[in-house]
């Protein structure tokens, strides 16, 4: 028996240039990160301040770190596939064989819902959520550190998985039985599945952790008709994450058995059905679509009522929306596979209830039209992308409910036109959402606000680019071009192909403009020093605490009388008197302690999935081995929280009070 | 505004983009409907989506900060007629649309036989690694690659797979559906025009995925019937051991036709699809590429 299980040197692809340049180049640069920490000693400070953080803040900005690097990431894969299908028309074959074409499709997909979008929005909601409910921390500190590192366990197995062995070859949604064993005997499908699985458990935790605290932690008087609208949607969020990620967990671990332990649940023979799979996949897939986007709609409603300088229209019909979306997220799984040939019953059906879940949609889009009406529109880098948004997501929409009409969808399902569609809602909805929210809570994370010029370049670049580079896939679609091509015959597709990678390239321009934009912010940072916590004007809790915000986020708790409690807070008759900040009723506050658990579980379950990814069973027994017994030690720990003593907490918050009121 | 610009110049591209072998350049009777009612439901909603863009672009340029006749409203927060029109405007047009939906659903059911004076032909499709076979059971011969059929005539499909799924298409036509091994789908089209359309897997199913298409080829009914004598009288026999030939992962296979095709071909291919070998129910044993070990049994489903 092999000690290694099937991991051998063969399983470096030594002989794929690109492959092996990627890996080079990640292998230098994450030698070279981890140098120049070292050498500059701040290893101890990481660890103390960052790796073992409890602190919701620090975590929300370590996933959004993440994020950011997995964005690269999956936008060099999409530059390769664009690149690849401008070239392989006719009888010519591009530059990338099928073999390596496919992986990067999957691991595009995979990255960019699991690994950037996925932790972006739980990063800003980790961030924002308790400052805006005006408590301490969440609910379950140490379970958001552990929730944390173990998607960062996740994407660190999908990396590996470039450097040794291969990804999945079956596209990001993996439908048996191209994923099942018999077709898909490598180890790609498992990289996928274990990877997707270790980060997945990290996304449940993250919800649980969620729908507690904001179910049971705000500040006193903030009734649920007073939680800003951010807040309700990353509530709605986080329950469909405890309702839709058991079954994505469930579906996956029943596709290892029968990788694994030659189960039948989705095999072709012994009474296995592969559409089971598809059925069960997208009852988790259509709520994730939500997942992203509601927390994204949070953000334009927090950013559109701040930026036109007026409350929200339409509080209760925007959260009565956001729980009908919520609800009816669960009824339209079907409309991913009309093509199956299911009754027309079944069919219409789906296809009806698709189209209603566009209702409450479109209330919100007449909402922040109706906010701004009346308004004072201030033309900063977040309200930008929240207009970009309105326009390019009403298209988006509109081609979703065009594809829901299922003779439609006959015709489009599989196609580019599908393929633009879901960029058209995930560029022009979550990610124009995550960079309005990064632009505009960025001031409150460090201290100081964007540059706004490059802020607006990259905004116009991206905008600009989505557009050229996806209506073309519209076009393609109905030209009868069908996804994941890695050669076409067709000639006349080829001036669309080449337009849309003019577009990928645009989009390109635009990230470079925001790595520019932070690197220029960082550089100009005593330029643009906040230091009243309130740069623009906001209206919810978060803005009321220094920037950055204390480990215990406010001295002492805010009372909440209305929606908007910072707005009505400063323009009270009350507020125009002196800030009573001296006379302040401090108190001693106690705070979770930093712990190493989740990292150390982290690394253990990296073990653990690398270990069962090339069959290492010894290996395996001793990742969970080791995690036991790290939760072993958690587990019997004496102490868990800190007091942090009163003089500390007013020394902080006379100096702030009074760098604000300067 | 320049992008709206952009964005209707991109769409009237597309219209006329489409024209050339795409959706929207149909060919038969089912495409033809389908297309209708693709327009007819962009249609309904651009008439809200147009001027909701517009309205977006211009309230936010009016109400502009430094826009002094904008008028200012700091509490305009809720209005109840506003509210009941937010609500009943995407409300009426989906109701509009979900009757197009659930009509279009039932009109258009795959399953649905055409209506034709003409009696219909019948075809066998098996998806395979990564060519299409194209069994005609009435005329007792297959074909990979190729599919012709008399023009002006109805087709009616029946279609599994040998292994992996795949999604048979053929854009002008009609529209997909799914091919799942061990189980049926069912298709209509016809041809109402002359002339060679593209047909496609949809749906991908790895490495040679690319090259799996297939010519159709819509020719006159003397034209079929002289092909189809032509085609029994030269050209290999379709049998266990040539299907298990011809499942074996190949890709951009030249198309050729089989001169006859062993009874039950096709209901054999379905059952090996569902059931382990060695099962008494199955007429021979079907090796299926990717052999593996198979030592289950199971019953005999019903096809659906």
């Amino acid at each position: 028996m092999n000690l290694l299980g099937k991991l051998s040197w063969s399983a470096v692809p030594f002989d794929q240039p690109i492959v092996m340049g990627a890996t080079a180049g990640m292998v230098a640069v994450i030698v070279l990160v981890l140098g120049w920490v070292t050498l500059k000693g701040y290893v101890p400070y990481l660890w103390r301040e960052w790796i073992t953080s409890v602190d919701h803040k620090r975590i929300g900005v370590m996933y959004i770190v993440l994020a950011l690097i997995m964005m690269l990431r999956g936008f060099a894969d999409a530059i390769m596939m664009r690149s690849q299908q401008a070239l392989a028309a006719g009888g010519a074959l591009g530059y990338l064989p099928p073999e390596h074409f496919d992986q990067i499709f999957s691991a595009h997909g995979t990255i960019m819902i699991f690994f950037m979008a996925m932790p972006f929005v739980i990063g800003l909601m980790n961030f924002v959520v308790p400052l805006q409910l005006g408590v301490r921390d969440m609910a379950f500190p140490t379970m958001n550190s552990v929730a944390l590192w173990l998607t960062a366990s996740g994407i660190l197995l999908i990396n590996i998985s470039l450097a040794v062995g291969e990804f999945a070859k079956t596209g990001w949604v993996a439908y048996p039985p191209l994923s099942g064993l018999q077709f898909s005997p490598g180890v790609g499908v498992d990289y996928y599945l274990w990877s997707v699985q270790i980060s997945g458990v990290g996304t449940l935790l993250t919800g649980i952790n969620f729908v507690a605290t904001i179910l049971k932690m705000r500040a006193p008087g903030m009734t649920y008709s007073r939680m800003p609208v951010f807040c309700w949607t990353a509530l709605a969020t986080n329950m469909l994450i405890v309702a839709a990620f058991p079954v994505l967990t469930a579906v996956m671990a029943m596709l290892l058995l029968d990788r694994y332990l030659d189960f039948h649940f989705f095999t072709i023979d012994a009474g296995g059905n592969p559409m089971m799979y598809v059925n069960l996949f997208w009852v988790w897939g259509h709520p994730e679509v939500y997942i992203l986007v509601l927390p994204a709609f949070g953000i334009f409603s927090e950013v559109v009522a701040t930026f036109s300088g007026k409350p929200l229209f339409g509080y209760r019909s925007m959260v009565l929306a956001t729980l009908a979306i919520c609800v009816l997220s669960f009824l339209v799984w079907l409309h991913h596979f009309f093509t199956m040939g299911a009754s027309a019953n079944v069919n219409g059906f789906f296809g009806v209830m698709t189209m209603i879940i566009a209702v409450p949609t479109g209330v919100k889009v007449f909402n922040w039209l109706f906010t701004m009406y009346g308004g004072r529109v201030r033309y900063n880098v977040p309200i930008l992308w929240s207009i970009g948004f309105m326009v390019t997501f009403v298209i988006g929409g509109m081609t979703g409910v065009l594809m829901a009409v299922p003779p439609a969808d006959f015709q489009l399902h599989n196609s580019l036109f599908l393929v633009a569609h879901f960029h058209n809602v995930i560029i022009g909805g979550v990610v124009f959402g995550v960079m309005a929210g990064y632009n505009y809570w960025f001031p409150k994370a460090f201290g100081f606000t964007l540059d706004e010029r490059w802020g607006k370049a990259s905004f116009w670049c991206w905008f600009v680019g989505f557009y050229v580079a996806f209506m073309p896939l519209y076009v393609l679609g109905l030209m009868g071009m069908t996804r994941r091509m890695q050669h076409y015959d067709n000639l006349a597709w080829q001036p669309w192909l080449i337009l849309a990678a003019i577009g990928a390239v645009i989009i390109l321009a635009g990230i470079a403009c925001q790595i520019i934009q932070l690197v220029v912010s960082i550089r100009r940072r005593e330029e643009l020093r906040d230091v009243t916590g309130d740069p623009w004007d906001g209206r919810t809790l978060e803005w009321s605490t220094a920037s950055p915000p204390p480990a215990w986020n406010f001295a002492v708790l805010p009372r909440v009388t209305g929606i908007d409690a910072f707005w009505t807070a400063k323009h009270s008759p009350e507020a125009k008197k002196v800030q009573p900040a001296l006379r302040r009723p401090y108190e001693p506050i106690e705070m979770p302690k930093n712990s190493p658990i989740g990292f150390i579980n982290a690394f253990f379950a990296v073990v653990i999935g690398f270990a069962l990814i090339w069959h290492i069973w010894w290996m395996a027994i001793l990742g969970l081995a080791g995690a036991f017994a790290a939760f072993l030690i958690f587990a019997f720990r004496d102490e868990d929280e800190t007091e942090i003593p009163a003089d500390r907490i007013a020394q902080f918050d006379r100096r702030h009070q009074a760098e604000a009121a300067l | 505004m320049r992008y709206g610009l952009l964005i209707s110049l991109l769409l009237g591209a597309a219209t006329l983009g489409g024209c050339t072998e795409g959706v929207l350049d149909p060919k038969g009777p089912i495409a033809a409907a389908e297309r209708q009612i693709l327009f007819n439901s962009l249609g309904i909603m651009l008439a809200i989506v147009i001027p909701t863009i517009l309205a977006t672009l211009g309230v936010a340029w009016w109400f502009r900060s430094s826009n002094t006749r904008a008028r200012y409203l700091p509490d305009f927060e809720y209005s109840g007629r506003l509210e009941v029109l937010v609500w009943s405007i995407p409300a009426m047009t989906v109701l509009l649309l979900g009757g197009v939906a659930w009509v279009g659903s039932h009109d258009l059911d795959p399953r649905k036989p055409i209506v034709s004076t003409t009696k219909s032909i019948n075809v066998q499709v098996v998806s395979l690694d990564w060519k299409w076979l194209f069994i005609y059971p009435e005329q007792g011969i297959a074909s990979v690659n190729r599919l012709t059929i008399p023009v002006g005539t109805p087709v009616s499909f029946e279609l599994t797979s040998s292994g992996v799924m795949n999604s048979f298409f053929v854009p002008q036509l009609s529209g997909q559906i799914y091919t799942m091994a061990g189980m049926t789908t069912r298709l209509h089209f016809q041809a109402d025009h002359a002339g060679t359309y593209r047909g496609l897997s949809s749906q991908y199913s790895g490495e040679g995925f690319a090259d799996m298409r297939f010519a159709v080829e819509a020719v006159p009914a003397e034209q079929f019937a002289q092909w189809v004598d032509a085609t029994r009288n030269a050209g290999p026999v379709l049998d266990t051991q040539a299907y298990a030939d011809l499942a074996k992962p190949s890709s951009a296979v030249a198309p050729f036709a089989y001169r006859s095709v062993a009874p039950d071909m096709f209901s054999t291919i379905v059952n090996a699809g569902m059931q382990a070998d060695g099962s008494p129910a199955a007429t021979s044993s079907m090796p299926t590429t990717h052999s593996m070990p198979m030592n289950h049994t199971m019953p005999q489903r019903a096809e659906r």
